[in-house]
């Protein structure tokens, strides 16, 4: 295990099995990254690429027809993969904290914002009385709440989405993680909202150290806070590098062509646009899963799989045409 | 850099009915017990005439009254489940009891489909006091006891299959109006419609082509969860002497001209009527629910 | 412009809130307050805004989904809010829209060709035959391939979808597609492709378009002209190029800086916005921005500002360039 590595993803695959077990849909097919202290992953794709279930992988939160088929997961030197549920739910909250796209899922409008910013610091800290309470004015003031104290007893109806959204984040703090996977928490915010959001969870990463996975198929977002990046697709992970390589010299076409079709303030050149559908899982092609809408696609790469290749700027990727031309040089 | 791409990698499709291909598919996955009962019930219903060994009104020549099945002492084969007090074979009056139950059950459904549905939406899709007006009616209507309804309604028109069958409309569309105003209630936000609606289509338009289609699977589900309910209003109606008349066999009436005889041992007279109703209703229940199972979800992903 | 194809001129819509007992409601939701439109032919009018800004609002008003409580919209020199039967169905035939959402847009039960077919169907008197022929044209348009029309939505990806949303805006001859965040929510790869094609579609036919949207990237690469609203009202309005290169307002300022970096070197400042979207309900005093604006002065409270002529074209309404 690498040196102060928070967490090390080893060869993971989750599977989806439906129809009575007679179609197995690879949803997470064999990835490998490793996340250290204080460090923002960004977890790139589009929908059908595997991004949500690797998360929800890391946490034991599969679905029934899910499961784990092979790979390690290894959070603080403990495998997770091989944890029991029950083992998992003492993680879960406290030392790992996940934070989801819409807040009103995340939030039980039953319950008042005391209890549950309070829930995972009275379960894992076994916190009580006046030391709960300021904590949780604590954490609101953390996530910029301005009257902590009379907002802790409102309900989350009475807030705006950003609000909510940083309550969220606030019920993720509590149990005092070391790790926070954030699946698209901004994608139902307002512009200048998402903005402020943003700023807050880099400021509360550089004090606290927590690691962070930050999912999205925004590469804005992972512009603003990312350290590294993994982007996925069809369930593999085709190009790794740290965020300035990876804008500065995509290895992989669909790296590339996610760039490309980025508009850019101020410029009307016409946008790239990648031809074709994200892939259907349950019916990838052969070789190479992108080859159908690469622009730059060989004979190789309708029939074999690309290997990880690694052009020695930090950066992995996997594709055929990369490997012959580092082989040749 | 390519700009525009064609987005065309679709095979050619035939042009099938797309209904069709759905009835087929259906086919293929449904249940089997109660596909089967009913399935034989309409075989049995509509080839009365051929299957059923004797005239169900006309006692059978040279056979005792109150023959029992053939199993037991004094039963012989050409009377296979009995006779009753008339003399008149119960199998052949069983068969022939199944098209009137059949065809009872299945247009009175659809008469209080038609009913209900086209009130629904126009309660769902109109609004405003035309649907406050349907509304209160469909209450007012629902706190009327179904039965006692139809017994009035029946004393006053006169027995007759055909009366019955508007009778059981009448009484059983509320059901209908309720569920499918609801569903016209959210379809009416749904994009589509409003789509249709900025486009500049009829209100009519809109209902037969948009609304219509889409409540029919819950229209449907409806109507198969509905016709065990219209059948047992048929026989209790029969039962009470106030529905389909004598001599033409209905398995109520079968129950409840051998009422007497309960106690006094001939109990084939009222098992076998009554297995049948049994029989048919837990079929068209059990369809129904696996309908609603099979249909709902797909709806949701489409 | 020569002669804009829709004109809106101080749009007002205010819902009411609260009824009182006797008497009018107590309260109102301004959710467009007085605002000035054109949109010429052939050309984008981007409208950028966050919640509670109005921008659906003024949408749902162009297309005769409300009326509104004052203020014209005009279209061909006719006010809409007048328009009846004949004239009426013409309107709605020159006027079409694209929602959001691709999987709802398209009715389940029926086949491509009938959803296409809708408004030939509904406007003209074209024969079976000759309103298949003009479906497969306009299918062939947005890039699909003709032979789809028989199959059903469900069939289809989103990015298609929209394709077939867009197909069905242009069946009769419009001239005017109300875009109603298109592209949000479809996957980013898939985004691109609609949007060409959107552009394309817009040179070849001169069709015009109002793009609602909130990706400032976006609707910059594909509109004209952008105007930007805030809370019921245009705050700053200008053509494209020069709104990206120099805003002026507060607010447009704040949604350049709160808008996403295209690389990690430009991560750089803070956004320079805070607090919450006030409520419509109770607006601000004066400039309805300064209670959030850096740069509020003590007459902003006080005074509202208008639309003034800008340095480089268009208009903004503000206290700072008076």
């Amino acid at each position: 295990m690498a040196r102060d590595a928070v967490l090390q993803v080893a060869g993971l695959q989750t599977h989806f099995f439906t129809f009575g077990g007679t179609r197995v849909v690879r949803a997470v097919d064999g990835i490998d990254f490793t996340l250290r202290a204080g460090e923002t992953l960004g977890l790139v794709g589009e929908s059908g690429s595997g991004k949500t279930t690797t998360c929800l992988s890391i946490v034991g939160l599969l679905p029934r027809a899910a499961r784990i088929v092979g790979g390690r997961v290894v959070f603080e030197g403990e495998d997770l993969t091989r944890k029991s549920q029950r083992e998992l739910r003492r993680i879960r909250g406290r030392r790992i904290a996940v934070i989801l796209q819409d807040p009103m899922a995340s939030l039980n409008p039953l319950f008042t914002i005391y209890r549950q910013v309070a829930e995972p610091a009275f379960f894992h800290q076994h916190l009580r009385g006046r030391p709960l309470r300021e904590r949780v004015q604590g954490l609101l003031r953390a996530v910029r709440i301005p009257s902590p104290e009379w907002r802790m007893r409102e309900y989350p109806h009475q807030m705006s989405g950003g609000m909510r959204q940083r309550i969220v984040g606030a019920i993720a703090l509590s149990g005092g993680p070391r790790l926070v996977i954030a699946d698209e928490p901004t994608t139902n915010l307002d512009v200048t909202i998402q903005a402020q959001y943003l700023d807050l969870l880099k400021d509360i990463q550089r004090e606290t150290g927590v690691a962070l996975i930050f999912v999205t198929h925004n590469l804005g977002i992972v512009a603003k806070m990312c350290d590294r990046v993994a982007v996925m697709y069809a369930g593999k992970i085709v190009e790794q590098a740290p965020v300035r390589e990876l804008f500065d010299s995509p290895k992989h076409p669909y790296t590339r062509a996610l760039l490309g079709s980025m508009p850019r303030l101020g410029s009307k050149e016409p946008l790239y646009s990648i031809r074709g559908q994200p892939p259907n899982l349950a019916n990838l092609p052969a070789g190479c899963a992108f080859h159908p809408r690469c622009p730059d696609v060989m004979p190789r790469c309708m029939t074999e799989e690309p290997r990880d290749v690694r052009p020695g700027d930090g950066s992995v990727a996997r594709c055929w045409l990369l490997d012959d031309v580092l082989t040749r040089s | 850099m390519a700009t525009i791409p064609a987005d065309s990698r679709f095979p050619s499709r035939r042009a099938t009915s797309g209904a069709l291909r759905a009835i087929v598919k259906l086919t293929r996955e449904a249940p089997l017990a109660p596909v089967a009962i009913l399935g034989g019930l309409i075989l049995v219903a509509l080839l009365a005439d051929l299957l059923a060994p004797y005239d169900p009104t006309l006692p059978v020549k040279d056979a005792p009254i109150f023959s029992p099945p053939f199993w037991m002492d004094g039963g012989s084969l050409g009377t296979p489940l009995g006779t009753d007090f008339q003399g008149r074979d119960i199998l052949s009056r069983l068969i022939y009891g199944a098209r009137v139950s059949l065809i009872v059950g299945l247009m009175g459904t659809l008469v209080a489909g038609g009913i209900g549905t086209a009130l629904g939406i126009l309660s769902g899709y109109v609004g405003g006091w035309v649907d406050q007006i349907i509304m209160r009616v469909t209450d007012a209507w629902l706190a009327l006891p179904a039965i006692v309804f139809a017994i009035f309604l029946a004393a006053m028109v006169g027995p007759s299959m055909w009366n019955i069958i508007v009778i059981l409309g009448l009484v059983y569309w509320t059901r209908y109006a309720r569920v499918i105003r609801g569903e016209v209630l959210s379809l009416r936000e749904r994009d589509f419609v409003k789509l249709a609606e900025i486009a500049g289509a009829s209100k009519l338009r809109v209902i037969r082509k948009h609304i219509l289609p889409n409540v029919l699977n819950t229209a449907t589900v409806l109507a198969s969860l509905t016709v065990g309910v219209v059948i047992i209003a048929e026989a209790s109606l029969s039962f009470l002497g106030v529905g389909v008349p004598p001599p033409q066999p209905a398995w109520g009436l079968m129950l409840s001209e051998a009422r007497p005889t309960l106690m006094a041992g001939q109990w084939w007279l009222t098992v076998f009527p009554g297995v049948c109703i049994l029989l048919i209703v837990l079929a068209t229940q059990l369809f129904g629910d696996w309908l609603r199972v099979r249909l709902d979800p797909q709806t949701r992903n489409l | 412009m020569s002669s804009p194809v829709l004109e809106v001129r101080a749009l007002k819509k205010h819902f009411p809130v609260r009824r009182r007992l006797l008497g009018g409601p107590a309260t109102w939701v301004k959710a467009v307050d007085g605002v000035d439109l054109a949109i010429g032919a052939g050309e984008t009018l981007g409208l950028i805004g966050e919640s509670g800004c109005g921008k659906t609002t003024t949408s749902k008003l162009i297309l005769r989904q409300e009326t509104p409580t004052s203020g014209t919209i005009s279209f061909g020199s006719r006010d809409i809010a007048s328009l009846e039967g004949r004239d009426l169905m013409a309107y709605r035939r020159a006027v079409q829209v694209v929602f959001q959402d691709p999987f709802s847009s398209l009715s389940p039960r029926m086949r491509v060709r009938d959803i296409v077919a809708e408004p030939l169907e509904i406007h003209t008197d074209l024969s079976p035959a000759a309103i298949d022929e003009r479906v497969g044209h306009v299918l062939e348009l947005v890039g699909l391939a003709p032979d789809v029309a028989p199959l059903f939505p469900h069939e289809f990806s989103g990015g298609q979808r929209q394709r077939i949303a867009i197909a069905r805006a242009l069946a009769t001859d419009t001239r005017l597609i109300v875009l109603d965040e298109p592209v949000s929510a479809l996957d980013v790869s898939v985004r691109a492709q609609i949007i060409n094609q959107l552009e394309e579609l817009q040179k070849k036919l001169g069709v015009s378009y109002l793009f609602i949207g909130h990706d400032l990237a976006t609707v910059a690469h594909i509109s004209h002209r952008i105007a930007v609203m805030y809370l019921g009202k245009i705050v700053e309005s200008a053509a494209s190029e020069t709104l990206c290169t120099r805003p002026m307002h507060p607010y447009t300022q704040a949604l350049f800086a709160a808008a996403l970096p295209s690389h990690p070197d430009d991560r750089g400042q803070t956004t320079p916005i805070t607090g919450e979207i006030p409520s419509a309900l109770s607006l601000p005093s004066g400039c309805r921005f300064h209670p959030r604006c850096p740069s509020a002065m003590p007459v902003c409270s006080q005074v509202e500002p208008t639309l003034r002529r800008r340095d480089g074209g268009g208009e903004v309404a503000c206290h700072l360039y008076e």
